[in-house]
């Protein structure tokens, strides 16, 4: 009975969604330095890394920017109304960033994600109360998002979020990420390195940093080959190409392999009490490559999770 | 014939193939014939001889890391799955 009452009062609430004190906690991230990883691999004192750490954000990661202005851009332009489900494909953070704003909100939210993704993600989804749709694991996060495009074509009554191709994914970091950075060095950075999975980081913060300094050096990274273990991360060349990905942006393409990033996990949560996800190790390795090079400079990165949806992996025990 | 099923990621290693059709009666063998089949899937699966560690391989849904690894047996109707792990296995 009184969960009936429950359910009604939070029914009556959905005609008006009111932002919560937690979507206030989106962004604003820390800006760390890792000199001593730095120095242990051999970057001049001249030189200093840092890094955002993206898991300050309350679902745990940087997908919580794009994820609120998204939802909050549909809402403003009509798309997305109090009773509607919200419909992407994901291979995790994004998810549960959804999950947790639409539950705060008051959407309903059906995520499609290929059937491999971790169970820690899958119990983190579910306790937030999103509906899940699995895909072949065999076609990784492309399958995914070949779901999500049919789903959305079948339904036109859901709001397809469409990660990979709505704008106001990097236009997130553009109005976020870009400024902070720019405040938080004191308008000294040079080198800016970022992974690219839908390449919204990447896109928004290098266009807003380039508006204030437009020598500032823009780097993105992504795997090594198109089978690889870099979660959240996509080989161009062989993916799904997202609709916001410029491939004209970046200053310089690196790559990382995947034993790579995992060596820098562990070495990063042993030596400098840093435990993050493996997209974050490997962004934190192709910045040490670009600060090695460096007489003087600082560069900055972003580390997109920490390491606690990374735990059923193997290579923490290698 | 055992079936290995390729993802799609590897599949352009392999001759396009979503499957191949391989011999040999345990997980090493048959993925030894795979990889002398399609050579070039070879770096993409190995780190010298040792399965880089977020392939994963599944017969017949069971991670082979749970069973007895490469020394799995394998019969003629099974069906082998090359995973990356995302993170974690299949569920």
């Amino acid at each position: 009975m009184l969960s009936a009452v429950y359910h009604q009062s939070l029914r009556s609430d959905l005609s008006a969604p009111s932002p919560s004190n937690l979507e206030s906690q989106v962004g604003n991230t820390p800006l760390l330095q890792l000199q001593r990883t730095a120095a242990a691999f051999g970057v001049p004192e001249q030189v200093s890394l840092h890094a955002k750490a993206e898991w300050f954000n309350p679902s745990g990661s940087i997908k919580d920017r794009a994820a609120l202005n998204i939802i909050q851009m549909a809402e403003q332009n009509g798309q997305l109304a109090p009773g509607m489900t919200l419909l992407d494909s994901t291979s995790g953070n994004m998810g549960i960033a959804y999950a947790m704003l639409g539950a705060a909100r008051g959407y309903k939210v059906k995520l499609t994600l290929p059937q491999n993704v971790s169970p820690e993600r899958i119990a983190i989804l579910q306790a937030y109360g999103a509906q899940l749709i699995f895909t072949d694991p065999l076609e990784g996060s492309d399958g995914a998002i070949v779901e999500a495009r049919r789903l959305a074509a079948e339904d036109s009554s859901m709001f397809y979020a469409n990660q990979y191709n709505n704008s106001a994914n990097w236009q997130a970091h553009y109005t976020t990420t870009g400024i902070e950075i720019w405040k938080q060095t004191e308008g000294q950075v040079t080198h800016f390195v970022a992974g690219l999975g839908t390449s919204g980081t990447f896109t928004g913060t290098t266009r807003r940093l380039r508006e204030f300094n437009p020598a500032i050096r823009c780097i993105s990274m992504q795997p090594d080959g198109p089978f690889n273990g870099l979660e959240g991360l996509k080989h161009m060349q062989s993916a799904l190409k997202p609709g916001i990905y410029d491939d004209e942006l970046a200053d310089e393409n690196r790559t990382v392999r995947t034993e790579d990033a995992y060596m820098m996990a562990r070495l990063l949560a042993q030596n400098e009490g840093l435990f993050v996800g493996v997209s974050a190790a490997a962004a934190v390795f192709s910045a040490i490559e670009v600060a090695s090079q460096l007489k003087k400079g600082v560069v900055v990165t972003v580390l997109p999770d920490n390491g606690f949806k990374y735990l059923s992996e193997r290579f923490w025990k290698e | 014939m055992t079936t290995i099923r390729i993802p799609t990621p590897l599949r352009p290693y392999a001759g396009g193939e979503s499957t191949v059709a391989v011999s040999g009666g345990t997980v090493g063998a048959a993925v030894d014939d795979l990889t002398q089949k399609h050579p070039d899937l070879r770096q993409h699966l190995f780190d010298g001889d040792k399965l880089r560690s977020f392939v994963n391989i599944y017969l017949n849904q069971e991670d082979v890391r749970y069973l007895n690894g490469a020394d799995t047996e394998v019969a003629e109707n099974d069906t082998l799955m090359i995973i990356p792990s995302i993170a974690g296995g299949l569920n």
